[in-house]
């Protein structure tokens, strides 16, 4: 019982919404503006079946699902060897910061006209979308990994006889994983939700975004609802994913 | 046999604020087998020479030889340190391979699992070779390290007030280890500490570092037979003896 009520907690206040929604879309009867649970529910439990003609709510979730994770592993690849050589080295770290820091704080939307006239609308464009707004969390997270090195452990590893690359991959790269993890989750989430906003631009032909864009365009807000639903599914998933990954990978965290 | 020879060791530090001689002129013969504790007034330096010696520092000035004559070889030491230092993300048994599987010792896979497994039972830590270091109780964490330090079988091993930290009955258990230690396998051992008692009741000889910039002050030889009983008269003379020094500065 102890472990189940704060769950049923957590149910709680959703139940409560939909209970108040429906109560309303009967009352209001214009399913323009709330459309009922009997309509949205239908949309939800045959996720296969195609919409508008069209893909269905799962192929255009596992379309976003994929250019989010190109983006994302794209980001990785680049921003974690960079912040890694940032972090080592005080003269890069010099040459990088300003001209990251200037580039931080531009949302990645702000790149899409610029994203379309490089790389023509279509997967080339979003994936550079994504890559702008995963790189800088992992990059910094990085960063800051390499700045919990505590200079005991480094010591220790010289005591005993290690090398300077031995040190950077027996001591740098394991202390400063746990605070790199931390980057690629919240990464993970921001390349989600700029993926989603950036496929509802016009120009896309597939993915979550432009399902509900297109929804909108057709009036049909129930299958709007359906998809906002699936992208926070899928929001909450993913991050699980890399919350357990942080327990099960990094145990010893804060605990020395 | 003289596995250590300091002569006229000095360190100068300075920073932005301030420049300071922390030792000016440090002369002492470790032999072969010893336990030496070093002791001396708080900000002597007697930590800067365990660092200089385990090659994280260098003198300024002052020559360290090993048993051979030459150039003492910071290779042939190995550190402990007050705050085990332990890597949290390593097993047991991977912290103590850890000095074993450098590419400087060239030891084949198989004999570092023999030799881990020789030290944990050496500090009695043989269930324990899969656990992650934050689930051991401080006097564990600082056998894992000894065991660590011991891996790469030093000539001389560094201990930088390794038990302070702990509770009084793992310190003394530790104490008594390190004895044991020493007679099993022969190594050398050079401990800081600040606590008399522990000097007295560990080390073969004591030797107790002026305030700064320091020298050697006074060097105690303990030839008591243990083990030793803090609770006799000559013990309890020794300690007054010994803190009188350290206090004096």
């Amino acid at each position: 019982m102890k472990r189940v009520l704060p769950i049923l907690k957590g149910f709680a206040i959703p139940v409560f919404i939909i209970v108040i929604w429906q109560s309303l879309s009967m009352y209001i009867q214009n399913s323009f503006i709330l459309p009922g649970w009997e309509t949205i529910i239908p949309v939800l439990i045959h996720p296969a079946e195609p919409l508008f003609g069209g893909a269905s709510l799962f192929q255009n979730s596992l379309i976003s699902l994929q250019r989010v994770l190109y983006g994302f592993l794209l980001a990785v690849f680049i921003a974690v060897p960079l912040g890694l050589l940032c972090g080592w080295s005080k003269s890069a770290e010099d040459y990088v910061n300003p001209i990251i820091q200037i580039l931080r704080p531009v949302p990645p939307i702000a790149w899409m006209p610029l994203a379309i006239a490089w790389f023509k609308i279509g997967f080339g464009s979003l994936l550079f979308i994504i890559f702008i707004g995963s790189f800088f969390p992992v990059f910094i997270s990085t960063i800051e990994g390499m700045r919990s090195i505590r200079i005991r452990w480094l010591e220790v590893a010289q005591t005993l006889g290690a090398t300077t690359l031995e040190k950077f991959k027996t001591v740098v790269i394991p202390g400063a994983l746990p605070s790199i993890w931390t980057g690629l989750r919240l990464a993970f989430g921001v390349a989600w939700m700029c993926l989603v906003a950036a496929e509802m631009l016009p120009g896309t032909s597939a993915g979550l975004g432009y399902l509900i864009m297109f929804a909108y365009n057709l009036g049909q807000i129930q299958v709007i609802v359906a998809g906002m639903i699936v992208i926070g599914v899928i929001g909450i998933v993913s991050d699980s994913i890399f919350r357990i990954g942080q327990t099960r990978l990094f145990g010893w965290q804060g605990k020395e | 046999m003289q596995v250590l020879v300091l002569k006229g060791i000095s360190k100068r530090f300075c920073d932005d604020q301030a420049e300071f001689q922390a030792l000016s002129d440090i002369s002492c013969v470790i032999h072969k087998g010893e336990i030496v504790c070093l002791m001396g007034p708080s900000g002597c330096g007697k930590s800067t020479v365990l660092r200089i010696l385990s090659g994280l520092e260098s003198s300024d000035s002052g020559t360290i030889c090993g048993s051979d004559g030459d150039v003492f070889d910071p290779v042939h030491t190995a550190m402990v340190f007050q705050e085990h230092g332990l890597f949290p993300w390593l097993s047991v048994y991977d912290n103590i391979a850890y000095g074993l599987r450098m590419k400087v010792r060239k030891i084949p896979q198989k004999q570092i699992a023999q030799k881990v497994h020789d030290l944990l039972s050496l500090v009695h830590m043989e269930e324990f070779a899969n656990v992650l270091p934050h689930q051991l109780s401080g006097g564990m964490k600082q056998r894992v390290a000894v065991a660590r330090a011991l891996a790469i079988e030093p000539e001389i091993l560094l201990m930088d007030e390794p038990f302070s930290a702990l509770d009084p009955f793992s310190r003394h258990e530790l104490q008594d280890e390190v004895i044991r230690i020493r007679d099993t396998l022969g190594t050398t051992f050079f401990i800081v500490t600040h606590n008399p008692e522990e000097a007295v009741y560990l080390g073969d000889r004591i030797i107790i570092l002026s305030k700064r910039p320091s020298s050697v002050r006074k060097e105690i030889e303990v030839s008591s037979p243990r083990p030793r009983d803090l609770a006799e008269p000559e013990m309890i003379h020794l300690v007054r003896e010994v803190t009188g020094y350290v206090s004096s500065g």
